[in-house]
Order: structure tokens, then C-alpha cells, then sequence
């Protein structure tokens, strides 16, 4: 059984501390997607992980090993690097056999391994060639054939998919999702991409400035962000964020003065007079009677639309609230002209309350 | 369609400037080379008559006599091609061995002082091999390797290995590191990392920086001329002063012998030239 573990676990370039003291808990056969904005520390953690990195403090664990002064080698570990990272002078075939090779396994081992991976990726069409004649995504498909070769117990992922087109990226993200499936092994995999976190991870860890924010499935990142960042960060479009001060009936007073209703879960939370960001996502405000329901509680606001984007099965309406852009949803579209009014209807529950100071949610306690 | 003819024209007369313009060029580089090879063919009245005689005859005379017994004006032709060759081939695997290894290390670590190190051996370069002569000559008598094969090997380590440094770093600088970290994942030690990827991927840089090195080492003149003196160190430039006498210079035996010198750097050029070539432009191409 192979968990990872890493406990306090910090790295320092000199002066400068890239990783905060990091607690994570990776199951067997999980898959886990390290996520954040570019330089907050996602690759150092997956090479101190790999063993490319000396870990400054702390322990990384493996399988139930403490593996901080083993070499990568000894780890029992496959990586996928962002540039492939393929031995140029080999063919795919000798790509794909090389750890073999060095582990010295008997010839007919290694090609029936090498034929095996070659098989799950389709690459037997290329095996004779260098990685010079391959395009991106079949040197992306060999770097992940060499990976596999081996049955790590892990595979680490920095980037895989950043250097490919988006048609490309997309294909190789549901092949590895399969390639997942069909193996099982624990899979850590980085990337800035949001999309490529929700849709392939089991668990995603948020990462910022060389700390964890949050930790959790990719629907309780979304639907329960810890703070402004996680809200700001997960989903597409970005959540809306309104700023606004709570009043003595405990409703929201934007800047404008128009007052928002604050929903059930946090309305015993708040203090009258605290400063808040009052957070909605698009999906969960739209015009009457196109998308959010009548049921439970929800609070309609008069929007002028400023522009709208048909996606065919929605629109997005683009509308300044209290002097803020914001965006919602209308299902089952009927065109919009710039400048309309349109009353929109907020569903309360799915409405989330955020200190302004500290950025953190408010939830009930 | 006139635009077009007289377009045609101006590239057919470019091409035309360009040919010249690159045959004049290669005559430069080329006559003289040429014109040591036609004199070792030609008896020495031809040589020295003026003005030149462009339809020579031909005659192995200078050959035969370099090859024959030192009564004959011959030189131990075969000692000197020896020695030329133990000290090019050694101090060359020597250097770049060295040279590689610090190439290496500045290319992949950080070590404090780094950029003065190299700044240092870069300057080292600077300094005229010449005015070495007498300093190298008297701690070499001192220690009493002068007149051997070991002290000039020596000295042309100490000469090449700063440029295979700056070569060969600058080849491993060009590969990514990703490539010996994948290589230790795959479960290479450092050490198997480096000769089964890394080297192999820098081999057209490491050859052009091994050919660098033995040309200079096998075409330096100035140091092993004040080195050397006897026929068991002497390499072929020395040997050359071998047909200077005190008021005659027997052109025709030095050209002869200057030919059977360019020979070998020649061949062994044209081997590794693919590899030169592409080690020279390592940086265009992506693998
Ligand atoms: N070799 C290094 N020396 C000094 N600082 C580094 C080094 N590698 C990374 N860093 C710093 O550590 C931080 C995290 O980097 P990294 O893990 O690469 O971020 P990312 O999340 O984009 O992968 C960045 O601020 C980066 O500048
Ligand atoms: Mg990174």
C-alpha cells in the first residue's frame, strides 16, 4: 500500500522559504492535484516528494517509509516533467526500456513490458523513432509510457499538459484520467490549470504562497470555499465578490446602499457593522424563471445587463452591482439586448459571507 | 514580365558576387596550403626561380631524401611523427577529460566563487604562451623534465583545458536538467546519469572540443621548440627547423615534412567533421 505523507515539511533557498511547513495525508490509489498560482511552491513540493530536492525540515514518507534521505532512485517513484524531459539520443522504444535496462531485468522482461506500455498509450506506430520526430503529444504519451514501464508505486505529475494546444490538453487530460483508472497507482499531480484540477482530481490541494489554503474534494473546494482566494480561484467564471458592511437587521449594505439579505447559515455569525464581501457564482443568479428556482430562500435583485455572451445552452450576462462587474447565468436563453433591466433572482443558500478583513469564510457556529 | 527578367538578373548577378567573393576568400585560406603541398613535389631550382614556375614537374625527391639517412639531408621523420602523436592524443584525453568534468560543474552546481573561477581560467588564456617559454624552461630543467614527452604533455594540458571548460559548458548548459533527473528516477545514480544521457547527448560538443585541443597541441610550435630538443621529444613543428642550416633552408624537405604534418589533423578532421559541424551549431537545433 502506498500513502504519502508529508508532515511539516519545509523548503529554503537560502534566506527565502519556498514551503511553509506542509501537512498532507495522500491515500492509496488516490488521486491528488496540487494547485495554485505560478511560484507558490507546487513543484518544490512534488521534487521534494520525487527526491530532486533536499527537504529543508520535516518528512516525506512513502508507502510508510521515511524516504527524506533516500535518492530518487530508491523512492520507488515515476515522474512526468513539464518539458517530457525524453533522452534524446534513444528511440521511444529505448526511452520507454531505459529504467529497465538500469534495474538490469532479463531482456524478454523488458520488452514485454515495453510493449505492454506501448500498447495502453498507442505508441507502437513510433517505435523506432527519436523524440526529435514526435510531436507534443506524442512525446507526451511516450513521457507517460516511461512512467508506467516501471509499476511505481507513484506517479508525480509537474505540468504535463501545459506545453500542449487545448484541443491536445484536453484529450490527454481524459487519458490520464483512464490510464488512472486502468492502473490505480497513487497519482500526485501539479498543475495552475483549475480546470485540469477539478476535472481530474479525487482531492485538491490549494496551495498559496508556499502554504496549503484548503483541502477537500474538487465540489467542496467549489461550493465551500475556505476564503476569498478558494472562491476566487476554483470555478469558472470566478465567483462574484461584493464589498458591504452588515446592519442591524442583519442584511448586507452594499456601497450603493442597496441591502442584500444575508442566508440563514451565517446570519448568527455576523456582527452588525463588520465588513464583509458578500459571495455569489454566476450560476446561482439569473433572470427570473431562467435557471434559479423559486424554492428555498432567495433574494431578487434588479440588474442592467451591460453585455451577454450566448454559449448556446446558457448565456452570460455581464452587469455592474454597487460598482462592481459581476456575472450571472440565464438557462433555456431568450436573447438580451445591452442595457436592458432585468430582475435576477439569487439563490440565498448557495451565497457565502467573507470577512473583508481576514478574507475567511463565515459560517454558522 | 520585364519586372520579372530583370528581378532573375540581379539574383543570377548576387549569386554571381557571392561565388567570387567566396572564391577569393578560400584562395586566401587555400593557396598557401597548396602551394606547400605543390613545392614538396618540386625539384628545389623550381621552388626558388623567379618569377614562379606555374607547370612544375614533379619529382619525390624531397621525400625520399626526408625518409632516407641523415647523411642523405633526411630527418627521423618517424620519431617525430611519434612523439607529435603520444603528446597530441595524451594531453587531448587528458584535457578534455579535465575540461569535462569542469565544464560540467559549472554548467549543473553552485559553488561560491564560481563566476571568479571562471573569469580566472578565462583570462588564463589571455596571457601569451610565449612569455611562459622561460619561466616553464627553467622549472622544467630544475625538475628535470625537460627534453620529455611528460612535461610537454603537461604543458598543453595546462593550455587546453580553460577552453574545453568554456566549450563544454556551454554544451551542458544547453542540455535541461529535467533530462539527468528523469535518468535518476529512472534509477541512474548521478554517475550512471551523466555517462548514459547526459555525455551521450554533449558527444558532438565533447568531440569539438577534443579536436580543438589536439590541433592546438598538434600545431604548437613556440613552447616545444624551447622544451624539446632531442629526436625522442621533438614533435613534427620542431622537426621542421630540422632543414634550416646556418645560410640554407631547404624548402623542399619542410614542405615535404609540413605536408606529412597537415595530413593527419586533415583526416582526422573530415572523421569527426559531422560531428564538429553539428556540435558547432548545438544551439540551433532542438532536440
Ligand atoms: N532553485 C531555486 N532557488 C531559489 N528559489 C527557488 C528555486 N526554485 C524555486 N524557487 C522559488 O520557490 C518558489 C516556488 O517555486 P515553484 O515550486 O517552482 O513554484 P510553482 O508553484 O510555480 O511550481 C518560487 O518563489 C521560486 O522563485
Ligand atoms: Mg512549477
Amino acid at each position: 500500500m502506498t500513502e504519502v505523507t508529508l508532515s511539516n515539511v519545509i523548503k529554503r533557498y537560502g534566506e527565502h522559504q519556498a514551503v511553509h511547513g506542509i501537512d498532507l495525508e495522500i491515500r492509496d490509489g488516490e488521486f491528488v492535484v496540487l494547485v495554485g498560482p505560478s511560484g507558490c511552491g507546487k513543484s518544490t513540493t512534488l521534487r521534494m516528494i520525487a527526491g530532486l530536492e533536499d527537504i529543508s525540515g520535516g518528512e516525506v514518507s512513502i508507502g510508510g517509509r521515511v524516504v527524506n534521505d533516500l535518492p530518487p532512485r530508491e523512492r520507488n517513484i515515476s515522474m512526468v516533467f513539464q518539458n517530457y524531459a525524453l533522452y534524446p539520443h534513444m528511440c521511444v522504444r529505448e526511452n520507454l526500456g531505459f529504467s529497465l535496462h538500469i534495474a538490469k531485468r532479463p531482456e524478454s522482461e523488458i520488452t514485454s513490458a515495453v510493449n505492454e506500455a506501448a500498447a495502453i498509450l498507442g505508441l507502437e506506430e513510433l517505435m523506432d523513432r527519436k523524440p526529435a520526430a514526435l510531436s507534443g503529444g506524442q512525446r507526451q504519451r511516450v513521457a507517460m509510457g516511461r512512467a508506467i514501464v516501471r509499476h511505481p508505486d507513484v506517479f508525480l505529475f509537474d505540468e504535463p499538459l501545459s506545453n500542449l494546444d487545448a484541443k491536445l490538453r484536453t484529450q490527454m487530460r481524459v487519458e490520464i484520467k483512464k490510464l488512472h483508472q486502468k492502473v490505480g497507482n497513487t497519482i500526485i499531480y501539479v498543475t495552475h490549470d483549475q480546470v485540469e484540477a477539478m476535472t481530474l482530481a479525487d482531492r485538491i490541494v490549494l496551495m498559496r504562497d508556499g502554504h496549503i489554503v484548503q483541502v477537500g474534494t474538487p465540489l467542496e473546494l467549489f461550493n465551500a470555499p475556505v476564503n476569498t482566494f478558494v472562491a476566487t480561484f476554483i470555478g469558472s467564471p470566478p465567483m462574484n465578490l461584493l464589498d458591504g458592511v452588515v446592519t442591524e437587521n442583519r442584511t448586507v449594505r452594499l456601497i450603493d446602499g442597496q441591502e442584500l439579505p444575508i442566508p440563514s447559515s451565517p446570519r448568527e455569525s455576523v456582527q452588525p457593522g463588520q465588513k464583509v464581501k458578500y459571495g455569489f457564482r454566476a450560476d446561482n443568479l439569473s433572470p427570473v424563471g431562467h435557471g434559479v428556482s423559486d424554492e428555498g430562500e432567495t433574494a431578487d435583485i434588479a440588474l442592467r445587463i451591460d453585455l451577454s455572451e450566448p454559449l448556446g445552452t446558457e448565456t452570460l450576462l455581464f452587469a455592474t452591482l454597487a460598482s462592481t462587474e459581476i456575472q450571472c447565468k440565464m438557462l433555456n436563453p431568450r436573447p438580451v439586448t445591452s442595457g436592458e433591466t432585468m430582475t435576477c433572482r439569487l439563490a440565498l443558500e448557495k451565497a457565502h459571507i467573507f470577512d473583508a478583513q481576514t478574507t475567511q469564510v463565515i459560517r454558522s457556529n | 514580365m520585364d519586372r520579372n527578367q530583370a528581378h532573375r538578373n540581379r539574383r543570377r548577378m548576387l549569386k554571381g558576387l557571392h561565388f567570387v567573393g567566396l572564391f577569393l576568400v578560400m584562395s586566401i585560406i587555400c593557396i598557401p596550403g597548396l602551394w606547400i603541398i605543390l613545392n614538396s613535389f618540386r625539384p628545389t631550382v623550381e621552388i626558388m626561380a623567379k618569377p614562379p614556375v606555374w607547370n612544375p614537374s614533379f619529382t619525390l625527391d624531397h621525400y625520399r631524401a626526408m625518409f632516407g639517412g641523415a647523411g642523405q639531408g633526411g630527418v627521423p621523420v618517424f620519431s617525430y611523427l611519434w612523439n607529435s602523436i603520444v603528446i597530441s592524443v595524451t594531453s587531448t584525453g587528458i584535457a578534455v577529460l579535465i575540461g569535462m568534468s569542469g565544464g560540467y560543474a559549472f554548467a549543473r552546481y553552485k559553488f561560491s566563487g564560481k563566476s571568479g573561477y571562471f573569469v580566472g581560467l578565462m583570462l588564463f588564456r589571455a596571457v601569451p604562451g610565449v612569455a611562459l617559454s622561460l619561466p616553464l624552461f627553467i622549472v622544467f630543467a630544475k625538475v628535470g623534465i625537460i627534453d620529455t614527452h611528460f612535461g610537454l604533455i603537461l604543458v598543453y594540458v595546462a593550455m587546453n583545458v580553460p577552453f574545453t571548460i568554456w566549450l563544454t559548458d556551454g554544451f551542458f548548459r544547453q542540455i535541461p536538467k529535467e533530462l539527468h533527473e528523469a535518468a535518476e528516477i529512472d534509477g541512474c545514480t548521478r554517475w550512471q546519469a551523466f555517462w548514459k544521457v547526459e555525455f551521450p547527448v554533449a558527444r558532438s560538443g565533447v568531440a569539438s572540443a577534443a579536436i580543438f585541443a589536439f590541433l592546438t597541441s598538434w600545431n604548437e610550435f613556440a613552447l616545444a621548440s624551447q622544451l624539446t630538443r632531442s629526436v625522442g621529444s621533438k614533435t613534427m613543428p620542431v622537426g621542421l627547423l630540422d632543414f634550416t642550416a646556418e645560410f640554407t633552408i631547404n624548402w623542399g624537405g619542410m614542405c615535404a615534412l609540413a605536408v606529412l604534418m597537415i595530413l593527419p589533423a586533415l583526416i582526422l578532421t573530415f572523421i569527426v567533421q559531422k560531428h564538429l559541424i553539428a556540435g558547432l551549431t548545438f544551439g540551433g537545433v532542438k532536440g
